[in-house]
């Protein structure tokens, strides 16, 4: 009994080495709450529950592999995951599969996936990299070539069209390029910039995306159409009240008022059935989280790893932001899970990459140093 | 590592976590605004958005009762409901009607005239949700819809219950037919403060019984409170009120009667009234050309609808209520018995016939040359001597025929239960007045009252006065009001209401002068003008024939009926009763253009009277089509 007791405890051990606590424990409400509201979304059919209890399960083993990994490791996957994936967007963009009027998905055999999803931690992979590697002698011309850096995979996904992933995707790739210091006078000029060149961007959007953002000034312009959603969304999360219909009692969400209400809205039924106490226990849930993932970064030993771990800091925060804002109505409607709670593998994937990034980063911040 | 790189390392750090300590604050600060945004709409707007959400979640859905059936006399359906599919556009819901039709197109089978009869309905009804793009859908077109349902949206497959008439064509004018609620009606329903029992309801009566019974037969609209998905499926009934079936209406017609009379017509235009002389019971009413009914059930053709509007024959028109003919020489009983009534002969008077009347310079012709011989008041009837009734009637003068047969109902509406009913007209020095606006035109002259007495000039009357008048001679003068209408059942034994016959009026007429003009129309079939038509008849019947100018003739020219436009010749009739001594029918009979009445419109009244009276039915109309209807009967 003692002989065999001993080396599981041993390996147990083994294998909670590297994993943060604070970290975990975050990850694992979070993803508590949100089976929770999918298992209202889906209208208590347990096989949802079931299928993204098996995303998590793969989600969580992809997070305990990366957080095992040594960043400079990680360094070394940096250019090929960026060259593949923007080999990808560019076979996308020849021979995707066209899903809703967007060429999004490559097929490759056993089905299909989206190569953007990979970008979103390719480019700041990429960048980190490309910082860390000119560390000293970092001037104007590297952040160009950043921008550029990021600029190309962007403008490929802009074009498939996918507003929300662009987004992410720049975000990503702009918070790495804000941590590696680029000066506030370049950064006011790039706002300046950015705001001056919505006119012209504004043509080049689809009509669908122009009209998601038209729509988001004034909703009820079209109330069956494209601002249907939002009107939806608003009329659940507000008529959840204080403290929520509670749990399986969502009116809206039920009534299948709430579209995609289990992956990128799952949030209007989260906060249907558990009101504003549940929509402050998220936030608060989330701004550890972030909060964690920036004390992560500031202690991070070098350049790469503390510009990745911030970036996917605050990539956590522009999922979850980008999400309620758009649920609650003062965002656009864009497609962005909400971080942990929405369904959908990719996504989980990607998000308990990120975490695993986290993990590492933070494992072996003394190992290099010294 | 040199001092100055690590200062050079140290300051970039000091950096890296100020700009953490920015982003820190940039994001609580983003969340701070959530939490604002999660305040307003949760604490601050909480009980508007509590309100929509429940709007959103009830809906009031009308449930549709089961319109009440229409039954003949005897218990034959005779318009009924059969439950059908439809596929059905949500204009509301497509961006482009005509392109999905052609995307339907693909799939499903739509002729040009379905699309022309969705543009009518499109056109008519504007307030309606969905409309049928096409009806009767076969099982296989369902379930082809329903696998491709998904590629089509703002389309769906509704059952609903359908009128069906499976009698066809006959008795198309009494039982009218159906319609989709338009703009107008909804205003009336809204005038009516009936709009909510019309919630529901998307086709109306339009026409006939189904028209003039419609509040009967529509039934109360029943409500469920349901709870709804955003697609507007009903997840659950909340609560129900259930709809209460219109009630059935069984008529006094009997169906079979109807199609007897109306295989007798035929393919000729005319009207056939037959009432029952002690109730007021219509028993068959006819109007030939007649239409289908069921072709308007799911929203005409507009073609069809065309056809019916152009074509001269005017099949749309109900003659038997509408139409409006001289009754020539069926009008002679009711002066005979006006004359004896009013002491202007007695039955004993009789004169020699010389086969014209003069009056005023003006030579009024006799049908037969050289006249009757000597004629009295039986003969007159028997043979129908028109110099008998030229004098007559410039006897009497107009206002003692106007007053005389205002009490047989010429020239008024008989109160029949269906719309468009015509008056008629009983000339009349006053009714000249009104008519006419130049002076010369309103003055009655003495001239006028020669051929009033043979049924012509402005003697303008509707088969069913026709027919009314008869029923009230055969009745001693006792006039039943002309009904359809027996009695009004409410579903499943919830009682019965009858309609009461209701005595209209009683003609001052003495019941032996009465007796005289019976006997002397029972003799018309025995031995007169309708003697060809009644040979051999096992039963008494009391008739009398007559032929209705179209044009006026010339003084002195013979009519040569081979010489006239089909159009232009004369109309046929026959009023008959029977039998004699206890009539339990009276009919009146026209064949547009057939001629004399002796030759058309008799012969067509024994085929009723046979087959009413001794259940003989006519050639050609064998057992096998009795059968036919028996096994028509009951609903599904």
């Amino acid at each position: 009994m003692e002989l065999a007791r001993l080396p599981l405890r041993r390996v147990a051990w083994r294998l909670a080495e590297g994993i943060d606590q604070t970290l975990i424990v975050l990850l694992v409400s979070l993803s508590m709450l949100g089976l929770a509201a999918l298992f209202s979304a889906a209208y208590q059919n347990p096989a949802r529950l079931v299928s993204q209890l098996g995303n998590l399960g793969v989600a969580v083993v992809a997070m305990w592999c990366v957080a095992q990994i040594p960043p400079q490791t990680l360094m070394r996957f940096a250019v090929p995951a960026y060259a593949v994936a923007l080999g990808l967007l560019v076979a996308v963009a020849l021979f995707g599969d066209v899903v809703n009027g967007a060429r999004r998905w490559l097929n490759v055999g056993v089905g299909r996936f989206q190569p953007s999803e990979m970008m979103k931690l390719a480019l700041p992979l990429m960048l980190a990299w490309y910082f860390h590697r000119n560390e000293s002698t970092l001037r104007l011309r590297n952040f160009a070539i950043a921008a550029l850096l990021l600029a190309v995979p962007v403008a490929l996904i802009l074009r498939q069209p996918d507003l929300g992933t662009a987004a992410l995707v720049a975000a990503a790739g702009f918070f790495v390029i804000f941590f590696a210091g680029i000066s506030w006078k370049v950064l006011g000029g790039l706002a300046l910039a950015f705001l001056v060149s919505l006119f012209p961007m504004w043509g080049m959007l689809h009509d669908y995306q122009r009209r998601r953002v038209l729509t988001l000034l004034d909703p009820t312009q079209d109330p069956l159409g494209a601002g249907y959603h939002i009107i939806q969304s608003t009329i659940a999360v507000g008529s959840g009240g204080v403290s929520g219909k509670g749990w399986l009692n969502g009116t809206q969400a039920h009534l299948e008022f709430i579209p995609e209400r289990d992956t990128d809205f799952i949030f209007a039924v989260y906060s249907e059935e558990f009101g504003l106490v549940g929509n402050i226990v998220l936030l608060v849930l989330y701004a550890l989280l972030i909060g964690r993932g920036l004390v992560i970064a500031a202690n991070a030993a070098t350049v790469f790893s503390r510009l990745l771990a911030g970036s996917v800091s605050l990539m956590f925060f522009t999922y979850a932001f980008v999400n309620m804002g758009m649920v609650s109505g003062i965002l656009p409607v864009v497609g962005v899970p909400l971080p942990f709670l929405s369904y959908g593998g990719t996504a989980l994937l990607t998000l308990f990459l990120g975490a695993g990034i986290l993990m590492s980063v933070n494992r072996h911040r003394t190992l290099v140093q010294t | 590592m040199g001092a100055a790189e690590l200062r050079n390392r140290e300051q970039e750090l000091a950096q890296f976590q100020l700009r953490i300590g920015i982003a820190a604050a940039i994001v609580l600060a983003a969340f701070a605004l959530l939490a604002a945004r999660f305040f307003f709409l949760q604490v601050v707007q909480h009980e508007v958005y509590r309100a929509k959400a429940e709007e959103n979640r009830i809906a009031i859905v009308p449930v549709t009762p089961n319109r009440g059936l229409i039954v003949d006399r005897n218990g034959a359906v005779i318009a009924r409901n059969y439950s059908g599919y439809t596929l059905e556009i949500f204009p509301g819901r497509v961006e482009s009607v005509e392109r999905t039709i052609d995307e339907l197109a693909a799939l499903i089978e739509i002729q040009p005239r379905d699309r022309a009869r969705f543009r009518k309905l499109l056109q008519e009804t504007r307030n309606a949700e969905s409309l049928p793009i096409r009806t009767r859908l076969s099982d296989e077109e369902v379930a082809k819809f329903a696998a491709n349902r998904f590629r089509y949206q703002g389309v769906e497959i509704k059952a609903r219950l359908f009128r069906q008439y499976p009698y066809g064509e006959v008795a198309s004018h009494v039982i009218g037919y159906m319609g989709r609620v338009n703009q107008e009606d909804q205003e009336r329903f809204a005038a009516e403060g009936n709009d909510a029992n019309y919630r529901g309801t998307d086709t109306i009566g339009k026409w006939g019984v189904e028209a003039s019974y419609e509040q009967e037969l529509h039934g109360t609209t029943g409500f469920e409170q349901v709870e709804i998905d955003a697609a507007g499926r009903g997840i659950r009934t909340l609560s129900r009120t259930a709809p209460v079936s219109g009630n059935d209406v069984t008529l006094t017609l009997d169906i079979r009667l109807q199609r007897v009379a109306e295989a007798a017509l035929g393919e000729r235009r005319g009207a056939l009234v037959a009432i029952e002389p002690s109730t007021g019971g219509v028993l068959a009413l006819v109007s030939k050309p007649g239409f289908d009914p069921n072709l308007f059930v799911d929203g005409i053709d507009p073609q069809y609808w065309a056809e019916l509007n152009s074509s001269p024959d005017k099949p749309l028109n109900n003659r038997a209520i509408s139409g409006l003919y001289p009754p020539g020489s069926t009008f002679k009983p009711f002066m005979a018995l006006a004359a004896l009534q009013l002491g202007k002969r007695t039955a004993r008077y009789s004169f020699v016939d010389p086969g014209y009347f003069y009056f005023g310079g003006r030579r009024f012709r006799d049908s037969k040359p050289g006249g009757h011989g000597t004629v009295d008041l039986h003969k007159s009837i028997v043979v129908s001597s028109d110099v008998y009734y030229y004098q007559l009637a410039n006897d009497m003068g107009i206002e003692a025929i106007a007053g005389f047969m205002r009490h047989f109902g010429f020239g008024s509406l008989t109160g029949i239960e269906l719309a468009g009913e015509a008056a008629g007209v009983l000339p009349s020095p006053e009714w000249k007045m009104k008519r006419f606006r130049r002076p010369a035109d309103q003055r009655w002259y003495p001239g006028e009252t020669i051929s009033i007495g043979i049924g012509q000039g402005y003697n303008s009357y509707t088969p069913i006065q026709l027919a009314l008048a008869t029923a009230t001679l055969a009745n001693g003068g006792t006039m039943y009001k002309p009904r359809l209408v027996a009695h009004v059942d409410r579903p499943r034994g919830g009682g019965r209401r009858y309609v009461e016959p209701v005595v209209a009026h009683k003609a001052p007429v003495r019941a032996d002068y009465v007796e005289l003009v019976k006997r002397a129309m029972a003799d018309v079939n025995k031995e007169g003008t309708g003697a060809r038509a009644f040979a051999g008849a096992q039963y008494t019947s009391g008739g009398k024939t007559g032929t209705a100018q179209v044009i006026a003739i010339k003084q002195n020219e013979k009519y040569d009926e081979s010489k006239v436009a089909e159009r232009l010749r004369d109309h046929s009739l026959f009023i008959a009763f029977a039998p004699v001594e206890s009539p339990r029918i009276a009919l009146a009979v026209i064949v547009e253009n057939g001629g004399f009445g002796a030759r058309a419109a008799a012969p067509i009244a024994r085929t009723v009277l046979d087959y009413f009276l001794l259940g003989k039915l006519p050639a050609g109309m064998g057992a096998a089509a009795e059968d036919d209807y028996a096994g028509r009967e009951g609903n599904d």
